[in-house]
């Protein structure tokens, strides 16, 4: 996999969520990706940059360009320094929220994107990387 | 900054002021148009008599001593009034930094023999200057942001109109991210017309929603509900085909409530719910023919 562009948004309040959802878009038109698959993988960021906002403090998003065998997909990191998660695949199960949400942030952003990967110590941090490939396999 | 120089541009204050308000009106970015040449000459006066004041203080240098605390109101009120006024930050600078132009002038009169001397004090005159339209930029920045806040908060009440569309229906079209405070204002708008019209039904239609996370979700069955405990039922309407995929996939349940693709659907629905009967009168006329449309 190679990285063809990358960048950095800093996540600090509501009002950032904005602005990283249309650099995501243009992002993902550039690729040409089509807009169910722009629609999910913006829908997938939203739910994880609303968590690292809610539950980590805010954090840092990487936003890269990416290729796997010549076919382009979007690759996000989210870094936060919050609190971490305790058990994972407690988090990962539909409905589970510490919060008063309906508990689908996460295992609902897994169901959106191609590749999914979150890393999460107690008290360090949170780190969820995802792609959503253009083709959207 | 030393004795002499403070008292030698105390000396030439009303020289000063001349030339200080000869360079303002020469400068092409002034702006009569906002600010009358009278006031703005008060305004640098006010200003000028308290700036040699703070100079002549022993610690003149120190912009953050008590000497310069008034100095430091009078800018950040004029910058902030400034940035009200739609000054651009170029004008705003422009009225401190031409003033020291001004006061090089005088320094230089002043200490014309003495380089060294002349040098030093130039120098620590440019320094508070420069502190000060530091100051300026930082209110100006400050009275602008209070600007687009103001903005924020009157777009997010003028962006959620509940419109009467029918006898008991009611059309809420939300546009815009859906997030907590507006969702608030939205609530607020929907059940209080509810209360006023005693709609039986409220359309929220969300076609002009760019994304419908499980947030923005959890807000509409949130006001949904709110809406059913005062005895109005609620549709969705607006739904995307690329929404309607990505709410799937979410698994985000929606079953419990009406959703519809359009929001004429969603308003014949309500027609149904309501037994209300629209047809197409019979046509005695050409078609489009005045008489026809019962006015």
């Amino acid at each position: 996999m190679i990285v063809i562009s990358k960048e950095k948004l800093t996540i600090q309040k509501e009002q950032d969520v904005v602005l990283f959802r249309n650099r995501i878009k243009e992002l993902a038109t550039k690729i040409g990706m089509s807009l169910v698959n722009q629609t999910k993988l913006i829908t997938a960021a939203s739910e994880l940059v609303r968590n690292m906002l809610r539950y980590g403090g805010g954090g840092i998003t990487h936003l890269e360009i990416v290729s796997k065998n010549s076919i382009p997909g979007v690759r996000l990191i989210f870094v936060d320094e919050g609190p971490g998660i305790k058990d994972i695949t407690l988090a990962m199960k539909d409905g589970y929220s510490t919060g008063k949400s309906l508990g689908l942030g996460l295992p609902g952003a897994k169901r959106l994107v191609n590749e999914f990967d979150l890393k999460s110590e107690p008290g360090k941090g949170t780190t969820v990387t995802i792609i959503r490939w253009k083709n959207g396999l | 900054m030393n004795k002499e120089s403070a008292a030698a541009l105390k000396g030439k204050k009303k020289q000063i002021l001349e030339n200080w308000m000869a360079n303002q009106l020469k400068d092409a970015a002034l702006r009569d148009d906002l600010m009358s040449v009278s006031e703005l000459q008060q305004q640098s006066e006010e200003f000028l008599s308290t700036l040699l004041k703070a100079f002549a203080s022993p610690n003149a240098e120190d912009t953050d001593s008590a000497g310069y605390e008034s100095i430091h109101d009078i800018l950040s009120e004029i910058s902030i009034t400034r940035a009200r006024q739609g000054f651009s930050p170029r004008e705003t600078s422009a009225y401190i930094l031409s003033l020291k132009e001004v006061l090089s002038q005088v320094l230089e009169d002043r200490f014309k023999d003495e380089t060294a001397i002349l040098y030093r004090e130039i120098i620590s005159m440019n320094k508070i200057m420069d502190s000060l339209s530091l100051v300026t930029m930082e209110t100006y920045i400050k009275g602008r942001e209070e600007v687009i806040l103001r903005q924020t908060n009157e777009m997010s009440e003028i962006s959620t109109p509940v419109i009467r569309v029918w006898e008991g229906i009611l059309a809420l079209p939300i546009i815009g991210t859906l997030d907590s405070a507006r969702t608030q204002v939205v609530m607020e708008a929907l059940l209080e017309e509810i209360v006023a019209t005693g709609s039986r039904i409220a359309i929220l239609d969300i076609s002009g929603v760019p994304t419908v996370d499980s947030l923005v979700a959890q807000h509409l069955i949130k006001t949904v509900s709110a809406a059913r405990l005062m005895g109005a039922e609620c549709i969705i309407s607006g739904i995307r085909a690329e929404i309607a995929q990505t709410i799937v996939h979410l698994g985000i349940d929606l079953t419990n409530i009406y959703t519809k693709a359009t929001l004429a659907s969603a308003l014949k629905m309500s027609f149904s719910m309501l037994s209300i009967q629209v047809s197409k009168a019979a046509q005695n006329g050409p078609v489009g023919s005045k008489q026809n449309f019962g006015f």
